[in-house]
């Protein structure tokens, strides 16, 4: 208990330094000023989210062969990781669009892969509360993971290539494209701190559902009796 | 008894049964001619039909597609004959191959009577480059099939599953919507050209998931 | 109906087990079913009955425990024991005719002389004037038929039946029976669930109860058959 309360401790203040940071230590980018600073939770949130649809993917594959029930519980926690970082994603980008560009929503690569990524995960769970028996569930549910994470690069692919022929605004700069220095060291904190953030929600959710398989446990073992 | 053998004949069965009461390809071709004419009616000049219409072709067929793929399965429910097929043959890849090609034959079909109509409703020349959108039409529906035979199991045993399989399938099929507009639109244009890209793209695509059904298609049929 | 061929096979349940997320289906089912038994299945709806011949069938894996099968010869396909099922639903295609379905069949178990092979088994179960009618058209009784013509495409060694008798009315009921008598006095070992006692339960050799998902009785034990068959508690 006192471990979880000093692991929720340590990941509050990373975040906290990590806002900071974006705030107050980052330069002021020249053309947008303030809000050009959401870019910093943008982007990290970005690639945690991939991050963790990279661990429910692997906890699919490791569900399918080995068929225990730790791998399923670990898909699900990763995959409402991952929907929550991308929901910040997709929120951010609006936010940040309409002072700059006047406009709430731009069809760039990043956020129109980002959606398709979302609604892919977010069908992932909905999956999974239309069916009831659990391992049934579980092993579906890791089968349609493993399918959707495949399609991820193919999605990302397709987009680059045919949705951003045309000259649109892209939401704050191209990647990496001439990043100052310190905006680097800023924009690599903030995601190591995004990371610790994910790891965390990650390990609760986790345990959630592990309290749940192991209360079904204990029901199947004294039947068993 | 080999995965040739088996497939055939299950093929034979798909195509056997649809020809034979032909209920799946009239829905599906009216639903699409439906879908191509509402659309149609949103446009006001020709030259916006002629922008436009390639992706709501492609549209029209993915929504036809994730409601035609729907009985896949389901049928095999009825008097539990996929348990007769699981039993009959050596590998249950036979079953999804033996589908999959149906499927891309009907949607195919469909989409080759509903061309020349959409020829005419948009003004798009396709004679001079039919051969090349039959390539389009073949790649794109073969992705849309394989993924498609492959969800219609997973929905097949959950709830809501006429609801569930356009869920899971639309957003999965992004990447054949985007390369396969791309390269319709590139034979519709005025000065027309081979999207090459486009075209290897759709086959990977066909490739990656026609293997990922492979190598995990038997734990789709698991009881 | 069997061509003196068949091979005589039994099989065993090691410990099987079965369940759905937190329902057993099965626990503990430990039986040895020697080849050539007739053995009858008998118990409440949900007492694991379908579950267990599922598992035999090969359709169902267990959650735990083993399932073998022992054959006298050595001729079997590939080492494996040959199983026919019958199940409560009749496995064929209602939209296709009964020559088609069980030419597909046939094709696909790779029988040798598939089409002999089905006009063979039409005219045994007296399909054989309606080979040309689609089975949405057949009756019960008809459907049943074409579902155990369908089982003994690859001369079963071992007949596994979930309730073959019910919705026949006497007449097929009998004709059911004098079926499986011929099958079993062929050499074929039958596993079938049943409800209570009939023409069919009367040629048995052999009796097990289930009881949620354990064996509660059986005739190898001392039982009678009629106290499993009718529910009467020992």
């Amino acid at each position: 208990m006192a471990k979880q309360t000093i692991a929720a401790a340590l990941v509050l203040l990373l975040v906290a330094a990590a806002a900071y940071a974006a705030f107050f230590v980052a330069p002021t980018e020249r053309s947008m000023g303030l809000i050009q600073r959401i870019f910093y939770l943008h982007v990290s949130s970005a690639w945690t989210g991939l991050i963790a649809f990279f661990i429910c993917f692997l906890s699919n594959l490791t569900y399918v062969f080995s068929r225990k029930p730790r791998w399923d519980w670990l898909g699900v926690s990763s995959a409402e990781v991952g929907v929550t970082f991308t929901t910040v994603v997709l929120i951010t980008g609006p936010i940040w669009a309409h002072p700059v560009w006047g406009i709430w929503w731009t069809w760039d690569a990043r956020l129109t892969s980002t959606f398709v990524l979302w609604l892919l995960y977010v069908s992932y769970l909905l999956l999974r509360t239309l069916i009831e028996e659990p391992d049934r569930r579980a092993l579906l549910s890791a089968l349609f993971g493993i399918f959707a994470f495949l399609d991820v690069p193919l999605v990302f692919g397709a987009i680059r290539w045919w949705r951003t022929q045309h000259p649109q605004p892209v939401i704050m700069g191209a990647q990496g494209s001439g990043l100052d220095p310190r905006m680097r060291s800023v924009l690599l904190f903030c995601w190591l701190a995004m990371m610790a953030l994910m790891a965390f929600l990650m390990r609760e959710r986790y345990q959630l559902e592990a309290m749940r398989g192991e209360v079904e446990l204990i029901q199947r073992e004294a039947e068993g009796q | 008894m080999s995965l040739l053998s088996n497939t055939t004949a299950l093929l034979g069965k798909e195509l056997r049964t649809e020809f034979r009461s032909r209920e799946l390809l009239t829905t599906t071709v009216v639903f699409v001619l439906m879908v191509i004419v509402l659309f149609s009616f949103t446009f006001e000049t020709s030259s916006e039909s002629r922008r436009f219409g390639p992706g709501l072709l492609w549209l029209a067929f993915l929504f036809a597609a994730s409601l035609m793929l729907q009985p896949c399965f389901l049928r095999e429910q009825a008097n539990d004959t996929l348990s007769a097929l699981r039993l009959s043959v050596d590998d249950p890849f036979a079953i999804f191959l033996g589908k999959l090609i149906a499927n891309t034959c009907f949607l195919l079909l469909t989409e080759l009577l509903l061309l020349p109509i959409f020829a005419v409703l948009y003004n798009v020349p396709i004679l001079p480059v039919l051969g090349w959108l039959v390539l389009v039409l073949f790649l794109g529906s073969l992705g849309v099939s394989i993924a498609g035979t492959a969800l219609s199991a997973v929905s097949a045993q959950a709830r809501m599953r006429e609801l569930l399989l356009p869920l899971l399938l639309l957003p999965l099929l992004t990447p054949v919507l985007v390369a396969s507009t791309q390269v319709t639109a590139a034979l519709l244009d005025p000065a027309p050209y081979v999207e090459w890209k486009g075209i290897g793209f759709l086959a990977v695509f066909d490739l990656v998931f026609l293997t990922a059904l492979w190598l995990f298609g038997e734990y789709l049929l698991e009881e | 109906m069997n061509p003196p061929g068949i091979v005589a096979a039994g099989l065993h349940f090691e410990n099987i087990g079965k369940r759905y997320g937190s329902l057993f289906a099965l626990r503990h089912v430990t039986l040895e079913i020697a080849s050539g038994d007739c053995v009858v299945l008998a118990g409440r709806n949900g007492s694991g009955k379908t579950t267990l011949l599922r598992i035999a069938a090969g359709l169902s894996r267990p959650s735990s425990g083993s399932l073998k099968f022992s054959s006298a010869a050595s001729c079997t396909k590939d080492g494996q024991v040959k199983t026919g099922f019958v199940a409560h639903a009749t496995m064929v295609y209602d939209e296709l005719t009964a020559e088609e379905n069980l030419l597909l069949f046939a094709k696909l178990q790779g029988i040798p002389n598939a089409h002999g092979r089905v006009q063979l088994l039409l005219a045994d179960v007296d399909l054989a004037d309606r080979r040309d009618s689609l089975v949405r058209t057949f009756s019960r009784g008809m459907r049943q038929r074409m579902a155990i013509a369908r089982a003994l495409l690859r001369e079963p060694s071992i007949l596994l039946l979930d309730e073959p008798a019910t919705g026949l009315d006497p007449h097929g009921a009998a004709w059911l029976a004098g079926t499986l008598r011929r099958l079993r006095d062929g050499g074929c070992t039958m596993l079938m669930s049943l409800h209570g006692e009939s023409e069919v339960s009367a040629m048995a050799t052999r009796a097990v109860r289930l009881d949620t998902g354990k064996v509660v009785a059986d005739t190898a034990s001392g039982a009678s058959l009629k106290s499993i068959l009718t529910f009467a508690d020992a």
